[in-house]
């Protein structure tokens, strides 16, 4: 070939191959708490909740804060993803947000260890909170990394059983499980298969079944996840692998992971009304608080009862309690207004009346120990069933890490392996995945 | 004795005036070298730069050799399976991809009536916008309820599990390319009718078959556009990001949410492809050393196989061309 034809091939290659290169760095940290909380600002604050309801129920808050507040004003963005927010912290500039909340309760870790939210203690100390009292103590803990608190939590999740009590009454069964063994059988019993699917499904155990996942049933079998040096130990945690085993072992009593899969596909939107809990298609249901009052929104015609999930059966005397998460409050790092911006944030999550009517407006668990406590909190059964949950001293988090929720999908998905038939050796599993987890926590230091 | 080589004094006036020259043409030049510093040699170098660095987009870059390279290649659990899954849709979707337009043009172009309607038919899909027409896939394909397995079921014949089973995924995925062919179909009709009939008609004379006047008469005139096709495809595969994220995100159920976390590639990584990685890497994870890395392994592929394509051309150009 000739050389310029050679050479006008290496520029065409070198130019198509431009648009692959999309990397762009920028962005710096830096903070300065030396603004006047008292002087006239403008506040951007990113969350979110997206459906209606919820928007208008954070938007209320926002007013009576701006009534006490009259010199700070509040510029709301909603239906912000952790993707979105995590650029916009690094990238900075006029239009990033100075107050954040998040859904993603794992990325503490993450947001903490690189200064991406305002360290909360010097802020908290001045306003004279001690988490510790103030907060419940494992949404306090799951607030902070390492000792570095950068994040407050405005309101709680709470996981436990939902049932359908008319399934329940057509097959006999008079209350809710308590240890698994026990869950087993009402499963099966709750099962009738039609086909080669399912005309009502007992539960759906599938670590793709929504909330049916690593972390929602580690908090039931006490799953530790790191040891003493922080180094990943599913392998020589005996709950890791009873967790694997139950899972698997139930699947294969509800027709294995193929004829689940398949029957899962074709089920509506975890967050629609055609949810399968709602059209019966499914018994029972692994789910937070907000699932009672979607489940009342949509109308169903049968009733619907609210226990804690079960436990093993060698932890009966834990039972009450699960899993807990929740959506965190943060100062943006490369906030100038960080003092009027922790106004926003010490009323939002401390303020009794603001944390009460907000719980109640959305129908999530109230995170500190005075609204807990407040007469003014929504008195629904259902709801109060979560309220309990939450303060079981059992409940928990899973641990906070450096990468954030990396691990636990790390550990899920040697679960979708291991239900699937593809992972048959589950302890080479356990330790292929503590091996893995322990490199990318290595690679995120 | 060395010879001396005379060399006449050049001129004042001669000097300035190559100057204004050489300056003249850099002034013509400058937008694309702009562009070309901006938008390829500052994100190049880099890209170089931060794939020795550990920089997380708030501390400040921090040297790391070759730490983030050893990471790619021996623990990032996502890389080996991405490149894979990259490598195989290049060779699979791209290939059917141009067999199928070529397929689709020649047919449009040879039948007498209706081609208007095959046109249309064979166009809108394309239309559509990748996240719509992908989510309308995973739908039809829906091994519960989806109409596909219903008429495959009722004829007697196997249901895959389509998106939903690592098997059959990439299939699922090269399906859905297919039926957006829209634009290689209008490309390769506007080569194949551009062939000159009399060649058709001399071929013919000498007796050539059908396969015969599209292996000496067709094939060659449209070579060109092969290549296009060819090479256009490789690099639009090696950028597929939407399609296989949206499939997996919509199958595997974890589309909803804010909160909920996702790990790319379901089923079983099969369809994490190499961009997905250096957005996991670079913009979830925020190790943007390690996404550097993989950027620079997919440039560099991208570089290689562009370069293959334009040596073998030869091949595919005649004299003319």
């Amino acid at each position: 070939m000739p050389r310029n034809r050679r050479t006008k091939g290496a520029a065409l290659a070198a130019t198509a191959a431009i648009s692959l290169l999309a990397t762009a760095c920028t962005g710096s940290a830096g903070s300065g708490a030396t603004d006047d909380p008292k002087a006239k600002t403008t506040l951007t604050f990113w969350h979110g909740w997206s459906a209606p309801g919820e928007v208008a129920a954070i938007e209320a808050n926002i007013d009576s804060f701006e009534k006490k507040h009259p010199n700070i004003k509040v510029k709301v963005v909603k239906g912000i993803t952790d993707d979105k927010l995590n650029q916009a912290l690094r990238a900075g500039g006029s239009n990033a947000p100075d107050v954040v909340s998040s859904f993603t309760t794992d990325n503490v870790g993450r947001f903490c260890s690189t200064n991406a939210l305002a360290d909360l203690k010097p802020f908290l100390a001045k306003s004279d909170i001690d988490p510790a009292r103030t907060f419940l103590p494992q949404m306090a803990k799951y607030t902070e990394h390492e000792g570095k608190r950068c994040a407050v939590p405005l309101l709680g999740d709470a996981y436990g059983l939902y049932y359908n009590k008319k399934a329940f009454a057509e097959a006999g069964i008079t209350a809710p499980p308590k240890t698994l063994s026990e869950f087993d059988k009402v499963a099966q019993k709750l099962t009738r298969t039609k086909g080669d699917s399912y005309e009502q499904l007992g539960f759906m155990p599938n670590f793709q079944g929504y909330e049916t996942t690593f972390e929602h049933y580690a908090s039931q079998f006490g799953v530790r996840y790191f040891d003493a040096e922080g180094r990943s130990d599913l392998a020589g945690d005996p709950a890791a692998k009873a967790l694997f085993t139950w899972q698997k072992n139930l699947a294969d009593k509800l027709g294995g992971y193929k004829k689940l899969e398949k029957f899962r596909t074709g089920l509506g939107d975890e967050w629609g009304p055609k949810h399968p809990f709602h059209t019966g298609q499914v018994a029972m249901q692994l789910d937070g608080e907000w699932r009672g009052k979607m489940a009342q929104d949509a109308g169903l015609d049968f009733e619907i009862g609210a226990a804690p999930f079960p436990v093993p059966d060698d932890q009966a005397a834990d039972y009450g309690k699960g899993y807990l998460s929740g959506t965190i409050l943060g100062i943006a790092g490369v906030s100038k207004k960080q003092n009027a911006a922790w106004e926003l944030v010490k009323y939002l999550s401390t303020d009794t009346d603001a944390v009460v009517s907000f719980a109640n407006a959305i129908h999530n668990v109230p995170s500190t120990v005075a609204a807990l406590k407040s007469p003014k909190l929504n008195d629904d059964p259902l709801y109060r069933t979560f309220v309990d949950i939450a303060q079981h001293p059992k409940s928990s988090h899973a641990p906070s890490s450096v990468n954030g929720g990396a691990f636990l999908l790390t550990a899920q998905d040697l679960g979708v392996r291991h239900e699937a038939g593809r992972e048959k050796d589950l302890d080479a599993g356990l330790k292929k995945t503590d091996a893995q987890i322990d490199k990318d926590n290595e690679q995120a230091r | 004795m060395a010879a001396t080589t005379f060399r006449p004094p050049v001129s004042r006036a001669l000097r300035a005036k190559r100057r204004r020259s050489a300056l003249r043409t850099l002034g013509f030049l400058s937008p694309w070298l702009i562009g070309f510093a901006v938008f390829f040699a500052y994100p190049l170098v880099s890209t170089v730069y931060f794939s020795f660095m550990e920089y997380d987009g708030f501390a400040p870059p921090v040297w790391v050799g070759l730490k983030n390279w050893s990471y790619v290649f021996n623990d990032y659990v996502f890389f080996w399976p991405a490149l894979r899954n990259t490598l195989w849709l290049v060779a699979v979707m791209v290939s059917l991809r141009v067999l199928f337009g070529i397929g689709i043009g020649l047919l449009i172009t040879k039948i007498k009536t209706g081609a208007g309607v095959f046109r249309t038919l064979f166009y809108l899909p394309y239309l559509a916008p990748p996240v719509a027409a992908t989510m309308s896939f995973v739908f039809l394909l829906n091994p519960g309820t989806g109409p596909a397995n219903t008429i495959l079921e009722s004829v007697g014949l196997p249901a895959p599990g389509w998106f939903t089973d690592p098997a059959w995924s990439k299939p699922s995925l090269t399906i859905l390319a297919l039926w957006g062919i829209g634009d290689l179909m209008v490309i390769f009709m506007a080569a194949l009718l551009d062939v000159p009939k009399e060649q058709y008609e001399a071929a013919e004379l000498d007796g050539a078959r059908a396969w015969q006047r599209f292996r000496y008469v067709t094939f060659p005139n449209i070579s060109p556009i092969v290549l296009f096709a060819v090479v256009t495809g490789v690099i639009a595969t090696m950028q597929y990001y939407t399609e296989p994220l949206v499939a997996a995100k919509v199958a595997s159920g974890v589309i909803g949410g804010s909160g909920q976390q996702f790990e790319p590639g379901y089923p079983d990584r099969t369809t994490l492809t190499v961009p997905q990685t250096i957005y996991n890497l670079g913009f979830q994870r925020f190790d943007t050393g390690a996404a550097c890395v993989v950027a620079l392994v997919l440039f560099a592929l991208a570089m290689a196989f562009t370069a293959i394509l334009m040596r073998r051309r030869s091949g595919f150009m005649s004299a003319e061309d």
